[in-house]
């Protein structure tokens, strides 16, 4: 904590949001992941009828609303941090960044709050009806809310469906010790919404979310299977996540293509930091290495020849823009965006490797026998959680020294300005720099005191959070008592019965 | 009417939507402690189960619309209460997580340990929310750019104090009072007491508030010449609070909750009457403070945000309505023991 006290407001700021958000994705990921899940199981219970399916739907969804619980009381901090940490940065995005967050609390919040309370305790006080399209709304707010928080993000990364105009007051633009006050405005809300990389980013996210969810379910079976317990409910489930996961894990592929394409067309300096690609010319795609950024070379590389040129141009001698283009202060930290970047890769194509292999395995009837594979699936939740919170830091840490991305100075006939040193210029004053993003009211040692309150709060919640899911998953899913939920007209006799078995059930599950 | 009035008042209505749904849940805290046993406390804590998260949306969505509709306002306030704001986080997170996860694991010290977390983050949490509301009636000292100039203690004078207070003995009621709809037997007799204990406690606190606001803050009842309508809303404000006690005496709770409800809304009316058209009050100079029409959104924003409004709004009550029903009548074990 003394490292702490030498930096100032905004690199406190900074590491504050990393810690709360990082900490916070640990957890919609699973929700988004796992609600698909419970859609199907519920789904397929309605159809079919079989207990296993409930049994499976109610187990999960108790899994589900741990995660939720952690993810809702952490989720909220980040919206009070916009304000209380980026003050600045609030004023100058309100009107764009905000109306999108408005549209995430009044479509996805509450769709997704209301219905979990009837997802979560509703199991006996409504049809399993009611039940299947509680789970469908809880789903489906969970990815409502996905789409306008990265909607927002992207916005930041590649404005569009805006202007950037003075604040006027009495009708004349508002000067403060000599400076114009300007802002972002909406100009056009869909433009917006449908901004160059959004739409792009948004599928990546969710096919992150589905492996996550996939491998987290797979997880807790492949440990059933290895313990030998739950058997049916075990193969089924693992079944159900590995065509999740392995068709994601596919997907991700094509989507990680275009995101490189795009990421390249709109900033270009990001992917040059992505693959240390320091001087404009033909580009490898390293594999392993450590960039040095003193020395502008990456040590130890070994990389494909031409493969970033292949990339992008279908042609391995082919230029691509190197951080050489970009000015010393507009250039993002290469070290961490290289190794996050290179990072999500790796455990992409992992993903990629194990949930093919397992899937043909499984269609041939001997996965399930292949015991090294399900300890390598027990523990494959870790860089699965891993990736997706390094495609975040690259994405963010990549967008750096900006928090809104200007657009570059453009000639009279469209093309990128390109200033004496031959390197691109940006629209300075249509952007915003991170370290003008702060709170002008707030002091470090504010801060300092606040990232020690939520380092210790979420040392403690993880703790709890992974006490309970061990607690849970020990106990394992409980034997469901079939007539209480499919035998509608066993009487008040017949329920009044059942109840007590089931009470019993209920408190046996408790124990765990 | 003009958009940014339509906003204020919308916001006005989140606020006071988020005051009653959540004032009862963190009531609900407050007497927490009352319960002794295991399983009264696990009815205490199930009478809130299913609904607490819904209603801290209100707060999630009120904070969201504030962002969007009034930016300056909400990067003035959450920057000048960043300690006092931190601390309401720190709040929030026990609060939610003791309620997931008090009755996850059989084991006495577990308990205890959520029980106090969900007591004190309860009180903690309605405390800052009064100091907060009576820093927006006091006004806080900002510079030209509409940036907080002042430190922690300007922020914790007497009167936020006493309103703290005094928003601690309201939710106390209104908490106590939906114990008492929720709950059967010797339970609700214990909370049938403490009903009457907090509304004597809310009766002295809130003459004591009303006479120190008269006195000392007089744009509390300025704009009651443009808005004599507010005069009523006076009258009805003080006839909801005479109606807790008679409602209470004749055991019809259910009509008292409602009052108790009126009495929030009625006091969020007076509070956005009072500092209308200021959100954030300049108390150095009132040159200097954020009206609704210097810390807005653009025109087009708003009105794009009262399309979102009005798509949503009734989705929200929809939701919220069925979601009431499905939990409607007392708690019980087996139900909430999840």
């Amino acid at each position: 904590m003394f490292l702490l006290a030498d930096l100032d407001v905004v690199m406190l700021s900074r590491i504050q949001f990393a810690l709360t958000i990082m900490f916070h994705y640990l957890f919609p990921p699973l929700t988004i992941g796992i609600g698909v899940v419970l859609v199907y199981l519920e789904g397929q219970y309605l159809r079919t009828r079989e207990p296993i399916y409930e049994q499976a739907a109610r187990f999960w969804t108790k899994i589900f609303a741990v995660n939720f619980a952690i993810g809702v009381a952490t989720g909220i901090v980040m919206e009070f941090e916009f304000g209380t940490n980026w003050a600045t940065y609030s004023r100058f995005v309100g009107d764009v960044f905000g109306s999108a967050l408005a549209a995430e609390g009044i479509f996805a919040f509450f769709l997704e709050s209301g219905f979990l309370a009837v997802l979560v305790f509703g199991w006996d006080k409504v049809s399993p009806r009611f039940h299947f399209f509680a789970a469908l709304m809880v789903s489906l707010g969970s990815i409502f809310s996905s789409i306008w928080i990265t909607v927002a993000n992207s916005w930041q990364q590649t404005p569009a469906g805006h202007h950037i105009v003075p604040m006027m007051r009495d009708g004349k633009p508002w000067v403060v010790n000599g400076e114009v006050i300007r802002r972002a405005e909406i100009t056009d809300f869909w433009a917006m919404v449908f901004n160059p990389s959004s739409m792009n980013r948004l599928v990546h996210v969710w096919l992150g979310c589905f492996i996550l969810g996939a491998a987290f379910v797979m997880s807790i079976s492949a440990w059933y299977l290895l313990k030998e317990k739950h058997h049916e409910f075990a193969k089924r489930s693992f079944t159900g996540g590995l065509w999740l996961a392995t068709v994601s894990s596919l997907a991700m592929l094509v989507s990680g293509h275009f995101q490189a394409h795009k990421v390249y067309e709109t900033q270009p300096a990001k992917l040059a930091a992505f693959e240390a690609h320091f001087k404009t010319g033909p580009a490898d795609m390293s594999i392993i290495g450590f960039p040095d950024e003193k020395t502008e070379t990456v040590r130890g590389n070994i990389a494909i020849p031409g493969g970033l040129s292949m990339l992008l141009f279908n042609d391995p001698d082919a230029s691509v823009i190197g951080l050489d283009r970009f000015r010393e202060e507009d250039r993002p930290p290469v070290a961490i965006s290289f190794f996050s970047y290179h990072i999500m890769i790796g455990i992409g194509v992992f993903f990629i490797g194990i949930t093919v292999l397992a899937t043909v395995l499984r269609l041939r009837d001997s996965l399930f026998q292949r015991r090294w594979l399900m300890w390598v699936f027990v523990w494959a939740v870790i860089p699965a959680f891993i990736a997706n919170e390094a495609g975040w830091v690259a994405a963010e840490v990549g967008r750096q020294p900006w928090i809104v991305y200007p657009p570059f100075e453009t000639t009279e006939t469209g093309e990128r300005l390109i200033n004496d040193a031959g390197q691109f210029v940006y629209k300075e004053q249509d952007g915003l720099r991170t370290t003008k993003a702060v709170s002008a009211a707030i002091t470090a040692e504010q801060v300092v005191g606040s990232i020690i309150m939520f380092a210790a709060i979420y040392i403690l919640l993880f703790i709890v959070w992974v006490y309970v899911l061990h607690q849970k998953i020990k106990a394992g899913p409980e034997e469901v008592v079939t007539e209480v939920t499919t035998d509608k007209a066993g009487g008040a006799l017949g329920a009044a019965g059942a109840r007590v078995e089931h009470r019993e059930s209920l408190t046996d599950a408790k124990k765990k | 009417m003009d958009l940014n009035l339509i906003w204020f008042v919308l916001l006005g209505i989140l606020l006071a939507g988020y005051a009653i749904l959540d004032g009862f849940d963190l009531g609900v805290g407050i007497l927490h402690p009352l319960a002794r046993t295991d399983e009264e406390r696990r009815l205490v804590m199930g009478s809130i189960g299913p609904i607490w998260d819904g209603n801290e949306v209100w707060l999630v969505t009120f904070g969201g619309a504030l962002f969007a509709a009034f930016p300056e306002a909400y990067a003035t306030i959450f920057s000048a209460f960043y300690t006092p704001f931190m601390l309401l986080l720190f709040c929030l997170i026990f609060r939610g997580v003791s309620l997931e996860f008090r009755n996850k694991v059989e084991s006495q010290q577990w308990r205890r340990l959520w029980d106090f977390a969900f007591f004190g983050a309860s009180l903690v949490a309605t405390f800052l929310f009064g100091v907060t509301t009576a820093n927006g009636l006091l006004g806080i000292p900002l510079d030209e750019r509409g940036e907080f100039t002042g430190d922690i203690f300007d922020l914790l004078g007497p009167y936020p104090l006493l309103i703290g207070l005094l928003t601690v003995a309201m939710f106390a009621l209104h908490g106590g009072l939906y114990l008492h709809m929720k709950t059967e037997g010797g339970i609700q007799r214990l909370f049938y007491r403490w009903i009457w204990h907090a509304w004597g406690l809310y009766l002295v606190l809130w003459n004591l508030a009303t006479m120190y606001t008269l006195v000392e803050i007089p744009r509390a009842t300025a704009n009651f010449h443009e808005a004599p309508w507010a005069l009523g809303v006076v009258v009805l404000n003080v006839l909801a609070m005479a109606n807790i006690p008679r409602c209470i005496f004749n055991h019809r709770i259910g009509q008292a909750f409602l009052s108790s409800a009126l009495g929030i809304l009625c006091q969020v009316t007076l509070l956005g009457v009072a500092i209308f058209p200021n959100l954030v009050t300049a108390s150095n100079d009132p040159e200097f403070s954020l009206t609704v029409y210097t810390a807005a959104s653009s025109q087009k924003t708003l009105g794009i945000m009262l399309i979102i409004a009005f798509i949503g709004m009734p989705l929200v009550v929809t939701y919220t309505a069925v979601v009431y029903w499905t939990f409607r009548g007392k708690v019980s074990e087996d139900v909430y023991g999840h």
